[in-house]
């Protein structure tokens, strides 16, 4: 399959649909509505399932009990239709069920707006939900890369039986692109027997599944949530992503940025260069878990003065920037967060006094 | 001799934590019977909810699945519309599915989903320790209204089976009780009806049964037998109430 022009919402559908997906729960908000309008059509040419829940709320559980029964399932919304998920977001993390998550951000906080915004990083990274959980956060900057990742986070669920959150925003929702699908189908993982309440009949052992969160003994809640800790340990050790851009020679600033800011952030690095300054970036493709000793390295390098955040929020990540770069030089952050993408120029000038 | 009667397979052995006089243990006996009777315990998968019957799944031998607060009928949506031969029914009681779960549980019903909900309606929060529920008869006492539900205040008590039995989708909808066995027999019969359209892939089907909280009232188990045919019956009448031809 050759390239072809797709909107980020559709081709999102459709790379789910090529990751082995064929179970989808949506309720519509915008600005990824399209996701529910292209699967509703898409989903019963291949024989999968679209429902239109009554709301987040239900829609959350709706993932719960397919996961729950074994199937590989996934939904879409945005910010406020997160918020509402967020309840089952923390059940499903307890019950340890694979479900994919995607978050096509708008603006906040309460109905905020519908143009892109990054301002659900800490409900995404840090919580939402009630609990001691972690969602494997995956953020694309772009439309081919939504795909990719799409198709990366169902094995990833199930390795970890855990809920992976793609954290993408209304641009990357709306804005069309050249997208490429690869066209091998992922295959289910075997070990869902263990676990999945897919009928004692389906399985060769004879005793039964549950899927469950209550622990009302002591001892019984602790070892829970250390092995759910163990498993979110195991998280940072192997699965942190990023990029990095213009960082092999010395750099005056080290940008850390992600998502469609950071194609922007890009471009005035570039324009840097043909002034003669020298800026580096690093692009966390995974916040949970977060590239916390690339950005150490990055900023321990001689010749970095200073380290900047660059969001579309009023300072999230940042804190996540501050706990890495450990003091080593000052950190400082830039955002917008109401619905506006900065220009390369706009960044420039936030970034050049940093390098003095 | 032959055995002539014994515990069926879809119950377990462990003695369960309701108190004495709830009813909680005759309805989980007789969804379990109905399941063997059917014999689909290979491909049952029970929801439970939260409130009392949160541990349903220990006094069961199939597969099951635990609930957020009212959400069993969005999980069991789920777990049908993936694997519609999968046997699937929520076992709820009134606060879960008439007061915190009522959007899933209509909705639910309106879209014909094929599973069935057992809605154990004793009137009362239970497990949290009595408080005034949707169900909760006029001027009855509880830790929430205790000078009794006052009815100009917060509503009259709600009829669950005749709101769902409203809905223009078909369904099976019935009302049974718990607490005499004349009563258990009917309801059981209701309980099998139910599943078996499930089994047909006929409708969505629902059985709410009349059931005692003698803790919570504040009554032996006795006066909780007497005060449930006088006081429940008299406002939440038996029979069927809606069936899908």
């Amino acid at each position: 399959m050759g390239k072809v022009l797709m909107k980020g919402n559709e081709a999102i559908g459709e790379a789910a649909i090529k990751a082995g997906c064929f179970n989808y729960f949506a309720y519509p908000i915008t600005p990824q509505s399209e996701v529910a309008e292209y699967l509703s059509r898409r989903m019963p040419e291949v024989g999968g399932v679209f429902l239109q829940g009554e709301s987040e709320v239900a829609v959350g559980y709706m993932l719960f009990g397919a996961a729950g029964c074994g199937a590989r399932v996934f939904t879409t919304s945005s910010s406020p239709g997160i918020s509402l998920m967020s309840e089952a977001l923390s059940y499903i993390s307890s019950a340890q069920l694979p479900a994919v998550f995607v978050n096509i951000v708008r603006g906040g906080p309460g109905l905020g707006g519908i143009l892109p915004s990054q301002a659900d990083y800490f409900q995404a990274t840090k919580g939402g939900g009630h609990g001691d959980y972690r969602l494997l956060v995956l953020a694309p900057d772009g439309v081919q890369e939504a795909v990719e990742m799409v198709m990366m986070a169902f094995p990833l669920a199930e390795k970890y039986r855990n809920p992976v959150m793609i954290l993408g925003d209304g641009l990357i929702g709306q804005m069309m692109e050249p997208v490429e699908f690869p066209d091998h189908l992922i295959s289910e993982p075997s070990n869902k027997d263990d676990w999945a309440t897919s009928g004692m009949d389906t399985r060769n052992r004879k005793d039964r599944n549950l899927v469950k969160s209550l622990f009302l003994n002591a001892e019984l809640l602790e070892e829970h949530n250390r092995f759910l800790k163990a498993k979110y340990d195991r998280m940072k050790q192997e699965e942190i992503r990023y990029e990095s851009y213009n960082t092999d020679g010395d750099y005056k600033v080290l940008i850390v940025s992600y998502g469609i800011i950071s194609r922007v952030c890009r471009t005035a690095i570039d324009m840097f260069k043909t002034e003669g300054l020298e800026v580096g970036m690093i692009r966390p493709q995974t916040l949970f878990p977060f590239p916390e000793n690339a950005i150490k390295e990055a900023v321990s390098k001689s010749g970095c003065k200073a380290a900047i955040s660059i969001e579309l929020s009023m300072g999230q990540m940042v804190e996540d920037v501050e706990r890495s770069v450990q003091g080593v030089c000052p950190v400082h952050w830039y955002g917008k967060a109401g619905g506006d993408v900065p220009t390369p120029e706009e960044i420039m000038g936030v970034v050049k006094p940093l390098s003095k | 001799m032959a055995k002539t009667f014994k515990k069926t397979a879809a119950l377990s052995d462990q003695h369960t934590h309701y108190c004495p006089g709830c009813t909680h243990g005759v309805i989980h006996r007789l969804v379990a019977e109905v399941i063997d009777e059917l014999d689909v315990r290979g491909r049952a998968v029970g929801i439970a909810p939260v409130g009392c019957a949160v541990l349903a799944y220990n006094y069961f031998t199939f597969d099951f699945q635990e609930a957020a607060h009212g959400r069993a009928p969005a999980v069991a949506t789920g777990i049908k519309r993936v694997r519609p031969d999968l046997i699937v029914f929520t076992y709820q009681g009134d606060g879960d599915l008439a007061s915190i779960g009522m959007g899933e549980i209509i909705h639910s019903a309106n879209r014909g989903e094929k599973f069935t909900s057992i809605f154990v309606n004793n009137t009362v929060y239970g497990m949290t320790g009595g408080q005034m529920a949707p169900t909760t008869l006029s001027d009855q006492r509880t830790t929430t209204s205790p000078s009794g539900r006052d009815v100009a205040d917060v509503g009259m008590p709600i009829k669950v089976a005749e709101l769902i039995s409203a809905l223009e989708t078909p369904a099976y909808i019935a009302r049974q009780s718990a607490i005499k066995p004349k009563y258990i027999v009917r309801a059981k019969k209701a309980i099998k009806k139910a599943f078996q359209y499930q089994l047909e892939n006929r409708c969505f089907s629902l059985v709410e049964i009349v059931s005692t909280c003698p803790t919570n009232w504040g009554m032996t188990p006795i006066e909780a037998v007497k005060w449930t045919e006088e006081s429940m019956h008299a406002y939440y009448p038996l029979g069927e109430i809606k069936t899908p031809e």
